[in-house]
C-alpha cells in the first residue's frame, strides 16, 4: 500500500470524524434521490426494470439530480435502517420498490418528516408517503388473448409466485382473455412461492410442460422458464416485467414491461418543483406504466392484430379487462353484463373467476 | 508423548528446515486469547486486498466498515443497531456454544428461531387486540418452547436411532422456511391486510410488541436475555457439574462416560438449550425489530451465530465480544454498500474470511510450531 | 379437479434423471471424501463455486465444455482451502467445512456479480441414435445431455475403483483406521488431500450441471441447498456407491413429482408438498443410521502422525 493510499485513507478518516461535528444538511442545489432495491440489479426483471427509472433520472435531469441505491435489501429490520441510512445521508426522495417495505417505510417516513417517500405496490399513504403501482392485469388480458389463440393442446401452463391479489387479479384476467378467444382452454396453475428463483422456475415450467401445457405465463421474474421452453421446443413463452428479448421471436413472442421512467422523471420533477404530494398512482397502459414487448412474427398476422387492438382499446380505456358479464368461481355472480370492477374489489381480490378449476391455496 | 527423533512424521517437503507441529499437552492461555485478534487483523488485511481487488480504496472501506458505525457521522444511529443486530447473534451464540463444546453440532439453528418465531408470534396474534401485562411473557415462554421443540427432534433422533444431528437439524431449517411462508399466507395473515401475506405488525400492538426499553438504544428485551444467557452460561460452564460434563465430554468422550456423563441426557440438554434460546431469539426479533412474520422474515442469523460461537472461542464472554464484532461487519458493510459502492457479496466473503483464519490460526493455540535443523543422513 | 392421467410417466421419469444429476456428483464425490475418513461439510459452497466458475467460463469462451472443466478445477481449488485448514492447519472439521460453505456462497456471489440474467451456451442433447428410439426406454434412459451420463459413468467408476483397485484399498484403510494405514507406510496426508481435491471438482461439476443446463442461469445462492442434500445422501448410501445413485434419484424423484402433482391439480397444500422432499431425506435418514457401524470408523477424526 502506499504512502499516499495510506495518507488518502488517514484523510478520509479524519474527515469523517470531522463530520460528527458539522450536522448533515441536505444538498443545496442537488435534489438527491434513493432507491431500495429488493433484488439486484441485474436480476433482468422487477429490480433490473426500476433501475433503468433510476438510470433515465440521471439521463433526464443531469446535473441537477444525484441518486444512489441499495440492492438486495431484506425486508424487516434491514429495510428500515437501510432507508433510515439513505434519509440520513441527505435523501429528499426515496423509492422502495418490494411491497414488503410497507411497514419499513412508514416507520421512517415519520421520522423524517422533510423526505418524500415513495412505496411500490403498497397501501399505506402518509402525508410523505405515495403508494404507486401498475395495472399488470391489463397486459394479462393481451397475454391471455395471444395464449388463447395460439395454444394447440388447449392447455396453458401459469407459473405464479404467491396467492395474493395482484397474481391472482393477472391470473384472472389472462383467463378471462384467453377463454374468450378460446372456449376450450384450460389453466394448470403451479405456485412457486418465489418472485425469483431460476432453478425452481425451470422446474415449474417443464412440469407444466410435461403436463402438456404449449404455453406457458408466468408471475415470476427470470428468464430460466423461456429457457425451459426453448429447449423443449413449441411453447410459447412472454417476457416478464422486463422484455426477455434474448428470447425473440420464439419462444417468447410478447412481454409486459414494467415501465417505471415517466412515473419516476414526474415525481422527481415535482420534488424539484415543490410540488409534490401523496397520492395513490395505479397506472396501466395508458398512462405508459405497462408497456407491452413487441408481438413477434412468431404469432399469426390476424392474432397480432387482434392483439394490438385489444392494446389500444385497454389504453383508451373503451376495455376494461374485468367486463361482465362474469361469475366468480363459486357460481355466485359477480359483474352484471357491461358493468366493470371497481378498484377496490381489484385490489382485494381473493377469488378465481368461474372456469378456473384450480383452488388457490390458503 | 513426540517421537524420539528419528524419523519425522510431519514434514514440509522441499523446506530448508523441518517445521514440526508438537501438540501442546495444554492450549495456550496467550494463543486463546491472541488468536482471534490476529485472526481479525488477517481478515483485515486480506479483505482490504480483496477491495483493492474490486476498485475500491482498501483503507476508506476498511475504516467505513470499523469506524464509522461506532464514532462516525451517524453513529448516535448505528451504535444502538449493533445492539438490535447482535443480540439474536450472541443468544444464538451462546446456546450452540454449549453444544459444540460436548460435540453436539446444532446447525439448525434458524429452524429452531424460525420456529420460535411463529409460536410466540402465534400466542400474541391469538390474543388480539386484548390488552393484558401477561401477553408478553407467554408469548416468550412460547417462543422457548417453539424452539426448543424444534431443537429436540434432532435431539430425540440421535439419542434413539443415533440419526446424526446435523443433516436432520438442518434439513428441518428447510422445513422450518417453508412452514413460514404458509403461515404468513395462511393462518396467520393479517385480516385487514388486504389480501397481501405477512401477519399484523406486532409493533403497532402494544402488549405484544417487544420495544426499547430505553427509547432508541436498540436494547429491547433481546438484549437483555442475550446479557442473561451470557452470564448463565459462564456459571453454568464455569460452576456448575452440567458444565464439567459438557467440557468433559467434548475434549474427553470416554472418559466422560467412565464418569458418568448419561450421553443422552447431555445430547438432549444441549439441543434442547440452544433451540430454546434460538427460539427466544426468533421470538424477540418478530415482535420487535421486525415486527411482523413474513415470508422473508429470517435473515440468516442461525447461521452467522455458527461464526460468533467460533470467534468467540465458544466462551460467553468471547461470544459477547464476537457477537458485537460480526454486527459491526453487518452495519459496516451495509453503510460500505451504500456510500462506496461495495458489493453487498464483498461484505460475504470477508465474514467467511474471519472464520478461515480463526480456525487457521487457532493452529497455533492447540499446536507448537517447532524449527529443526535438518538432520544427518547417515 | 385432480387429473393424475395428465402426467406423463415417460416425461417424468426422464425429468427425474435430469434432477438428480447435480446432487448424485456432489453425493459420489463426497463418498470418496467420506470413505477416506474426512467429513467436508462444504459441498454447498464447493458447487456453488463451480456453478459460477463453469458458468463465467462457459460465456466467456462460448464452450460448456470448457465451462464444466473449469467448475471442476474450481471447486477442486476451493476444496483445497478446507484441505489446507483440515489436513495442516489441524483445524475442527465440521467448523472448516461451514467456513468453506460460507465462503463459497460469499465468492460466487461476488463472482457472478456480472453474469446475473445472461443466457449460457447451450449444452447439446444426445440423442443416442437407435437406442432413444426405443418406446418408453428411449426418451427416459437414451435422450439427455452428456452430463448425466457422465455422472453415471463416475458412480461405476468410483464403485469399481473402490472395490477392485490397490487405490482404492488404501483409501479405505486410511478412512476405517488412519494410525494404522500411517504405520504401514501409506502417506495419509496424500491421500486424504487428493480425495478432498475429487470430491472437490466433482461437487463442482454437480454445480455447474445447475447454472449450465438444468436451469440454465446464473443466480447468487442457486444451489439452494443442493449441496446438504448431497451429504444426506451419502449417510442414506451407507458410504455405498451404488445406493448413492438410488438416493439420487429418490429426491431429484420427490421434488420433480410435488411440482407434477401441483400442476394436475392435486389438493395437498402446496407448502406442505413442497416440505416434501426434506422430509422425506429425514425419514430414510432415520432408517438408515440402523447402519451407522458402517460409517469409515475414522471419519471426522483428525490425523496427527506424531500421536
Amino acid at each position: 500500500m502506499t504512502l499516499k493510499t495510506l495518507l488518502t485513507g488517514a484523510t478520509v478518516a479524519l474527515g469523517l470524524a470531522a463530520g460528527a461535528v458539522t450536522p448533515a444538511l441536505a444538498q443545496d442545489d442537488k435534489t438527491k434521490v434513493g432507491f431500495i432495491y429488493v433484488g439486484p440489479i441485474g436480476d433482468g426483471g422487477w429490480t433490473y426494470e426500476h433501475n433503468q427509472g433510476r438510470l433515465a433520472l440521471e439521463e433526464h435531469f443531469g446535473d441537477q439530480v444525484e441518486t444512489i441505491y441499495q440492492e438486495s435489501v431484506p425486508e424487516g429490520a434491514d429495510a428500515t435502517r437501510a432507508i433510515t441510512q439513505m434519509a440520513l445521508n441527505g435523501a429528499d426522495l426515496i423509492f422502495t420498490t418490494s411491497f414488503g417495505y410497507m411497514d419499513a417505510t412508514v416507520a421512517v417516513a415519520e421520522k423524517f418528516p422533510d423526505v418524500k417517500f415513495e412505496h411500490a405496490t403498497g397501501y399505506k399513504t402518509a402525508p410523505n408517503l405515495s403508494t404507486y403501482s401498475a395495472r399488470f392485469y391489463e397486459g394479462r388480458a393481451i397475454q391471455g388473448h395471444i395464449a388463447g389463440k395460439m395454444t394447440k393442446s388447449n392447455i396453458v401452463g401459469y407459473i405464479a409466485s404467491y396467492p395474493i391479489p395482484e397474481v391472482i387479479r393477472g391470473i384472472n384476467s389472462a383467463f378471462i382473455h384467453a377463454r374468450k378467444a378460446n372456449p376450450d382452454v384450460e389453466f394448470k396453475i403451479i405456485w412457486a412461492y418465489t418472485w425469483f428463483d431460476p432453478a425452481k422456475e425451470a422446474d415449474a415450467a417443464t412440469a407444466l410442460i410435461e403436463q402438456g401445457a404449449d404455453v406457458i405465463l408466468q408471475h415470476t421474474d427470470s428468464t430460466a422458464p423461456q429457457a425451459a421452453a426453448e429447449k423443449a421446443g413449441g411453447v410459447v413463452t412472454f417476457g416478464q416485467a422486463s422484455d426477455m428479448a434474448e428470447y425473440k421471436p420464439f419462444p417468447r413472442v410478447s412481454s409486459i414491461i414494467d415501465n417505471w421512467k415517466p412515473y419516476y422523471i414526474a415525481r422527481t420533477q415535482a420534488v424539484i418543483d415543490g410540488t409534490w404530494e401523496s397520492q395513490q398512482v395505479w397506472d396501466g397502459i395508458g398512462p405508459g406504466m405497462v408497456g407491452i414487448g413487441e408481438i413477434t412474427d412468431a404469432v399469426p398476422a390476424e392474432v397480432k392484430e387482434e392483439a394490438l387492438a385489444l392494446k389500444d382499446a385497454i389504453a383508451s380505456g373503451d376495455h376494461h379487462p374485468f367486463t361482465g358479464p362474469l361469475k366468480k368461481q363459486d357460481g355466485s355472480d359477480w359483474l352484471a353484463e357491461g358493468e366493470t370492477a371497481d378498484d377496490g374489489t381489484l385490489l382485494g381480490m381473493d377469488f378465481y373467476v368461474e372456469g378456473l378449476d384450480a383452488e388457490i391455496p390458503q | 508423548m513426540g517421537d524420539g527423533g528419528s524419523a519425522p512424521l510431519h514434514r514440509h517437503e522441499g523446506a530448508p528446515m523441518r517445521v514440526r507441529l508438537e501438540k501442546r499437552p495444554q492450549p495456550s492461555r496467550r494463543w486463546l486469547y491472541l488468536s482471534p485478534l490476529l485472526a481479525v487483523l488477517v481478515t483485515m488485511l486480506a479483505g482490504g486486498a480483496l477491495f483493492a481487488a474490486l476498485g475500491k480504496n482498501p483503507v476508506e472501506a476498511i475504516a467505513t466498515i470499523f469506524w464509522e458505525p461506532l464514532f462516525g457521522e451517524f453513529a448516535f444511529y448505528y451504535r444502538p443497531q449493533l445492539l438490535v443486530k447482535g443480540a439474536p447473534l450472541v443468544l444464538i451464540a451462546i446456546g450452540l456454544s454449549l453444544g459444540f463444546r460436548a460435540g453436539v453440532w446444532n446447525i439448525g439453528a434458524e429452524g429452531q428461531y424460525i420456529i420460535g418465531a411463529l409460536a410466540g408470534a402465534g400466542v400474541g396474534l391469538a390474543f388480539y387486540p386484548l390488552d393484558a401485562w401477561f401477553v408478553f411473557p407467554l408469548m416468550v415462554i412460547a417462543g422457548a418452547i417453539g424452539g426448543l421443540a424444534w431443537g429436540m427432534i434432532p435431539g430425540l433422533l440421535r439419542v434413539r436411532f443415533g440419526t446424526n444431528e446435523i443433516l436432520v437439524s438442518l434439513m428441518l431449517v428447510y422445513v422450518a422456511e417453508k412452514l413460514l411462508a404458509a403461515m404468513a399466507l395462511g393462518p396467520m395473515k393479517n385480516p385487514e391486510g388486504m389480501g397481501f401475506p405477512g401477519s399484523r405488525n406486532l409493533q403497532q400492538y402494544p402488549s405484544a410488541h417487544n420495544a426499547d426499553l430505553i427509547a432508541d438504544t436498540g436494547m429491547h428485551w433481546g438484549a437483555v436475555a442475550a446479557l442473561i444467557a451470557v452470564i448463565f452460561a459462564y456459571i453454568l460452564l464455569g460452576r456448575h457439574v452440567l458444565g464439567y460434563h459438557i467440557r468433559l465430554t467434548g475434549q474427553a468422550p470416554r472418559a466422560a462416560r467412565f464418569a458418568g456423563v448419561d450421553p443422552a441426557r447431555l445430547v438432549l440438554f444441549c439441543l434442547g438449550v440452544s433451540g430454546a434460546l434460538a427460539g427466544l431469539a426468533g421470538m424477540f426479533e418478530v415482535s420487535g425489530p421486525a415486527g411482523q412474520v413474513s415470508i422473508d422474515f429470517n435473515v440468516g442469523y442461525g447461521f452467522t451465530a455458527i461464526i460468533v460461537a467460533f470467534l468467540g472461542r465458544l466462551h460467553p464472554f468471547g461470544i459477547a465480544l464476537a457477537g458485537l464484532l460480526m454486527a459491526l461487519t453487518y452495519i459496516g458493510g451495509e453503510i460500505a454498500q451504500s456510500n462506496l459502492g461495495l458489493p453487498a457479496a464483498a461484505i460475504q466473503m470477508f465474514q467467511g474470511m474471519l472464520l478461515f483464519f480463526l480456525l487457521a490460526v487457532d493452529l497455533l493455540t492447540n499446536y507448537r510450531l517447532r524449527l529443526l535443523p535438518r538432520p544427518e543422513t547417515a | 379437479m385432480m387429473d393424475l392421467s395428465s402426467i406423463s410417466p415417460i416425461l417424468l421419469l426422464a425429468s427425474i434423471m435430469a434432477a438428480s444429476t447435480p446432487v448424485l456428483l456432489a453425493a459420489i464425490g463426497e463418498l470418496v471424501v467420506e470413505r477416506a475418513g474426512v467429513l467436508n461439510l462444504g459441498v454447498e459452497g464447493m458447487m456453488i463455486t463451480g456453478a459460477i466458475c463453469g458458468f463465467a467460463f462457459a460465456v466467456n469462451t462460448g464452450s460448456p465444455a470448457l465451462g464444466f472443466l473449469a467448475a471442476a478445477l474450481g471447486g477442486a481449488g476451493l476444496s483445497l482451502l478446507f484441505a489446507l485448514l483440515t489436513q495442516f492447519a489441524l483445524a475442527n472439521q465440521v467448523a472448516s467445512g461451514l467456513a468453506l460453505t460460507l465462503f463459497g456462497l460469499g465468492l460466487s456471489a461476488l463472482l457472478g456479480q456480472g453474469y446475473v440474467g445472461i443466457k449460457p451456451p447451450p449444452t447439446a442433447r444426445l440423442d443416442i441414435p437407435v437406442l432413444s428410439d426405443i418406446p418408453f426406454l428411449g426418451p427416459v434412459l437414451f435422450s439427455h445431455d452428456p452430463m448425466v451420463y457422465i455422472a453415471l459413468a463416475l458412480v461405476a467408476a468410483v464403485w469399481a475403483g473402490l472395490k477392485y483397485t490397490r487405490a482404492g484399498l488404501i483409501l479405505r484403510a486410511v478412512g476405517e483406521n488412519h494410525d494404522a494405514a500411517h504405520a504401514l507406510g501409506y502417506k495419509v496426508v496424500r491421500v486424504r488431500v487428493l480425495a478432498i481435491a475429487f470430491g472437490g471438482a466433482c461437487a463442482g461439476l454437480g454445480g455447474a450441471y445447475l447454472s449450465l443446463v438444468r436451469v440454465p442461469q446464473w443466480t447468487e445462492g442457486m444451489t439452494a441447498g443442493a449441496g446438504w442434500i448431497a451429504l444426506a445422501l451419502v449417510v442414506f448410501a451407507s458410504w455405498k456407491a451404488g445406493r448413492v445413485l438410488l438416493g439420487a434419484w429418490l429426491f431429484g424423484g420427490v421434488s420433480v413429482l410435488q411440482l407434477n402433482l401441483q400442476a394436475a391439480g392435486v389438493a395437498l397444500p402446496v407448502e406442505y408438498l413442497s416440505m416434501s422432499p426434506y422430509l422425506i431425506t429425514i425419514l430414510v435418514l432415520v432408517i438408515m443410521s440402523a447402519d451407522r457401524s458402517r460409517a469409515p470408523a475414522s471419519l471426522t477424526r483428525i490425523f496427527h502422525a506424531s500421536q
